[in-house]
Parts: C-alpha cells; sequence; structure tokens
C-alpha cells in the first residue's frame, strides 16, 4: 500500500519545527508502523536527507519508549496498543497520516518525534518506590496480600510510562501516569508506611513539572497502551487528600525543602 | 506520643490549594452546594403549577425570613465565586500545560459535555445574571411589578412577573439555552465531582454516572417545563 505522511520535523530542542509531506511506497500490511517509518527512513538516507528520528526499543510494546501522535490519537487508532505493535493492517491504501510528537510543557521535542520525559522520571524519584532494607530476598509469602489487591496492583503496575495519558489529554495531565504508580504501591502492604508521603511528593512533583490537571474525562485511559483505568486517578486523589487531612505532609510545595533522604517515610 | 510533626492547619490548607486536586475539592465542593441550589430552585419553580396564589405566598414566606434568604444569597454567592476562582486557576494551568497544540488532534471516548465545561460555565453565569436582573431586581423591566405593601406585609408578584417574562419568546429561548448548557454541566459534574475528591468503585461509578445523566436531564425538563408552560397557557408577545 501506499501512503501520504505529515511527519513533524525538528532539528533540535531550539529548532521552530514544522510538518513536512513524505510519500510512503509499497508498504506491506504485514508491517509495525515503525517499520514503516524505517522503510521510509531508508528511503531519505538513500536520498541523502535526515532520516526521521523516533524512540524505539523492545519493539514489543512493553518497554514505553515508543510513540507519538497519528491522525490526532496517541499510539494511532487501535486500542491497548503501542505504535510498535500497530500494524500497518489497520491503515487503508492511500491514508493520509498526520504524525506529531507529544505535546506537553513537561516533555520538550529532542527531534523529530522524540522528547524528553525525564519529568516522569522525577515523578518517580519522588517517591515511587518503597524504602526497605536490602539482604537476601524475603520468601514471597512472607507478608499476605489479598489476591484482589495484588490483581488491582499489578494491573496498576502495567504502566510503562510511554506518556501518551499526557499526549491524549486535553489538558497534558499525568494524573493517569501518577495515579498508577501511587496505586500500585499504595495496594500493597510493602507501600503503606510511605503511603501519605509518597502521594503528597509524587502529586507536588507533577505539579512542579507543569502538568495539567484532570477532569475525569477519560482520554487518558482510552489510548493507554494498559488499559489502565481512571479508578488509579481517584486513588491518587484519596491518597492526596488523605496526606492533607492527616497533616504529616505539608501538602503543597516545600520551596525551603531539601531533597529527602530515601528512609524519610519510616520516620513518623 | 509522637514526635512526628504536624503542619499547622491554615498552612496546610493553603498548600492543599497550590495542588490541582485542592482546587478539585473546591470545585466539587462549592458545585455540591449549587447542585442543591438547582434542586431547591427548581421545587421553587414548579409552584407556578399551583396557581399564582402559592407562587406568591411562596416568594412571600421567603422574604419574611431575610437572616435565611440573606445567608443562602451570600452562601450561593460565595460557592459561585470560589467555584470559578478555582476553574480559571485549573484553565491557565492547563493552557500553560501545552504551549505548542497539534495540528491535527482527535478526541476518543470524551463526551462533548465534558470538553465543554468551560464553555458552558461562563454561559450559564453570564445567564444567571441576567436572570437575576430580570426577576429578582426587575431591572430587566418586561412588564416586572416589584413588590407592593399589603395587608399583611409585603405583597410579592412572581407569578405574574414568570408568566410576563417568559411571554417573550426571545426570553425563554435565553432560558431554554443556559438550561440546556446546565444540564450539559451537570452530566459531566455530577459524577466528576466524585471521582475527584477520590471516589470511585468498580460497580458503583458506572451507576452514579447513570444517576448524574438521569438526574441532570431529569432537572433540565422540569426548568424548560416552565417557559414552554407560559407560552402555551398564555401565548406569545
Amino acid at each position: 500500500m501506499n501512503l501520504i505522511l505529515h511527519v513533524w520535523r525538528q532539528k533540535n530542542a531550539k529548532d521552530p519545527g514544522r510538518m513536512v509531506r513524505y510519500e510512503a511506497r509499497n508498504i506491506s500490511a504485514h508491517m509495525s508502523f515503525l517499520e514503516m517509518l524505517d522503510v521510509v527512513n531508508e528511503e531519505l538516507i538513500a536520498r541523502g536527507e535526515e532520516p526521521i528520528a523516533f524512540d524505539h526499543d523492545c519493539r514489543e510494546g512493553i518497554c514505553g519508549m515508543c510513540g507519538f501522535m497519528i491522525n490526532g490519537v496517541a499510539h494511532g487508532p487501535e486500542r491497548g496498543t503501542t505504535v510498535c505493535q500497530l500494524h500497518m493492517r489497520h491503515f487503508k491504501d492511500g491514508d493520509e497520516l498526520y504524525i506529531e510528537p507529544w505535546r506537553s510543557r513537561a516533555f520538550p521535542v529532542i527531534k523529530d518525534l522524540v522528547v524528553d520525559r525525564s519529568a516522569f522520571d522525577r515523578i518517580i524519584a519522588a517517591g515511587g518506590y518503597i524504602s526497605v532494607r536490602t539482604g537476601s530476598a524475603p520468601d514471597a509469602n512472607a507478608i499476605p496480600v489479598p489476591k484482589e489487591n495484588a490483581e488491582l496492583a499489578m494491573d496498576a503496575a502495567a504502566c510503562i510510562a510511554c506518556g501518551a495519558c499526557v499526549a491524549q489529554c486535553p489538558n497534558g495531565s499525568a494524573a493517569l501516569f501518577t495515579g498508577a504508580k501511587i496505586a500500585h504501591l499504595g495496594l500493597l502492604p510493602q507501600g503503606q508506611p510511605e503511603r501519605d508521603r509518597r502521594a503528597v511528593a509524587m502529586v507536588v512533583q507533577m505539579t512542579k513539572e507543569g502538568f495539567g490537571h484532570c477532569t475525569n474525562i477519560g482520554e487518558c485511559e482510552a489510548v493507554c497502551p494498559k488499559e489502565i483505568k481512571l479508578d488509579v486517578i481517584a486513588r491518587m486523589h484519596r491518597d492526596y487528600l488523605h496526606a492533607a487531612w492527616t497533616g504529616r505532609q505539608k501538602p503543597g510545595f516545600r520551596e525551603d525543602q531539601p531533597a529527602e533522604e530515601p528512609m524519610a517515610g519510616n520516620r513518623r | 506520643m509522637s514526635t512526628a510533626a504536624v503542619e499547622p492547619r491554615l498552612k496546610r490548607t493553603w498548600g492543599l490549594y497550590e495542588v490541582y486536586i485542592g482546587k478539585k475539592l473546591v470545585m466539587a465542593g462549592t458545585g455540591v452546594v449549587l447542585v442543591l441550589y438547582i434542586i431547591g430552585h427548581l421545587l421553587g419553580n414548579l409552584q407556578i403549577y399551583a396557581g399564582p396564589e402559592q407562587m406568591n405566598q411562596y416568594a412571600a414566606f421567603l422574604h419574611s425570613q431575610p437572616g435565611l434568604l440573606w445567608t443562602a444569597r451570600i452562601v450561593l454567592l460565595a460557592a459561585v465565586g470560589a467555584h470559578i476562582w478555582s476553574s480559571f486557576l485549573l484553565w491557565r494551568d492547563k493552557r500553560r500545560a501545552r504551549p505548542i497544540g497539534y495540528v491535527k488532534k482527535d478526541d476518543i471516548p470524551a463526551s462533548y459535555a465534558s470538553r465543554t465545561m468551560m464553555w458552558s460555565g461562563p454561559i450559564i453565569a453570564a445567564f444567571v445574571v441576567f436572570h437575576v436582573l430580570h426577576l429578582t431586581t426587575g431591572d430587566v423591566g418586561l412588564g416586572f411589578q416589584p413588590p407592593t405593601a399589603g395587608p399583611t406585609g409585603e405583597a410579592f408578584y412572581a407569578y405574574e412577573n414568570v408568566v410576563n417574562g417568559f411571554r417573550y419568546p426571545a426570553v425563554s429561548a435565553a432560558y431554554i439555552f443556559a438550561i440546556a448548557l446546565l444540564t450539559m454541566h451537570l452530566y459531566h459534574g455530577m459524577w466528576s465531582m466524585f471521582q475527584s475528591v477520590g471516589i470511585s468503585h468498580p460497580r458503583y461509578t458506572p451507576l452514579l454516572k447513570s444517576l448524574a445523566h438521569v438526574f441532570s436531564i431529569a432537572i433540565a425538563a422540569g426548568y424548560i417545563s416552565i417557559p414552554v408552560y407560559v407560552m402555551i397557557r398564555f401565548g406569545v408577545k
């Protein structure tokens, strides 16, 4: 099949960037979307042009590296999939596709379709972990976890931090991502000691990064390749409000606050 | 005795408002106040079907309790103010969150109502201003009869004022349009407020959504029936 592509080209972070029209010829329906771009890139390289830069790694839909907008939808028209697992059989000959990077103040474009998602790393660093004594691994059954909680925590933990939720959200909100991380740890017994602190630290970091707010419209849930549900956002709101209510954490910004040492959570 | 430091309440409350969840809490809390008012106001308005006596007596009753009336007015005004201010701050943050927009953007499941909260809200607020000038202060005219001193206190002409006003098709049309927007606002807002404060349940949230939809449409039907009734019963001007 032959396709017409309109791709966002931007040399570097400073370049204003623009949409460029390309023709993708002789595309097999069995290719993945990224393989289609590989074909286009080979042609560009043969012509001596700069290939289209895009993030990718595992190409199995589990690493969270790839992702861009296809016709205004994060990861394209298929639900529950990343662009690397999106196959060209879902498109028709002659389709015109607009390919753009994630758009968010917190995700500056590095080049073409590649964005800097280190804002997510900083949200995780703010509290998306549990502080544990290192040493020999504990027995798997040493801490009983109810089956339902284990399942819900696992569903939330499926988040691959690709950033599609932010890209699709009309408010540029990272609530689904942060909610997934907070819900994942908040559902497990190991996550309890730092639950209040985690909710506040991660939500405050998310706000500082410049993500928008959540209007509960469900766009993020629709494009999430791991089909994470809006319920995790309610869990984040609940944990955050609980922490604010009990008052062990100041629920807003702490300009004077030095970086917290990892064990601070156990210091009630 | 725990040695953990607890932040002072005021500092905590302010810190809460710095983060969007705190603003959402205000949106939800004030939303509840406004929904309760919308229900109460509808129950008052529906007395039009009981005739002029009943409706005018009800108006006189409300005005015979100035303490209650003014408390309600101040609470409502404060709720509206906080609701608008919080939504403005959230809207501003959202605009900053995506400085460069998409060339092409598609919405998948988001309802029209949920995507237009920021439009339906201000239009409803503008209509409410007109509505107060029309039926409370009488500044709009349209055959408004101010209260007169009667044998048993002031006499009110709420019934006559409503009838005179709604006989103008333009007034009725504006009213119906505003109520349609209010329905959309409630259609999303009435379940969204629960999600915002962290109330979500796999079984009850879908039920809550359906309830919000049914409720918002029922409210709309109640309100819109009034201008329609007036225009049919008394004819248009």
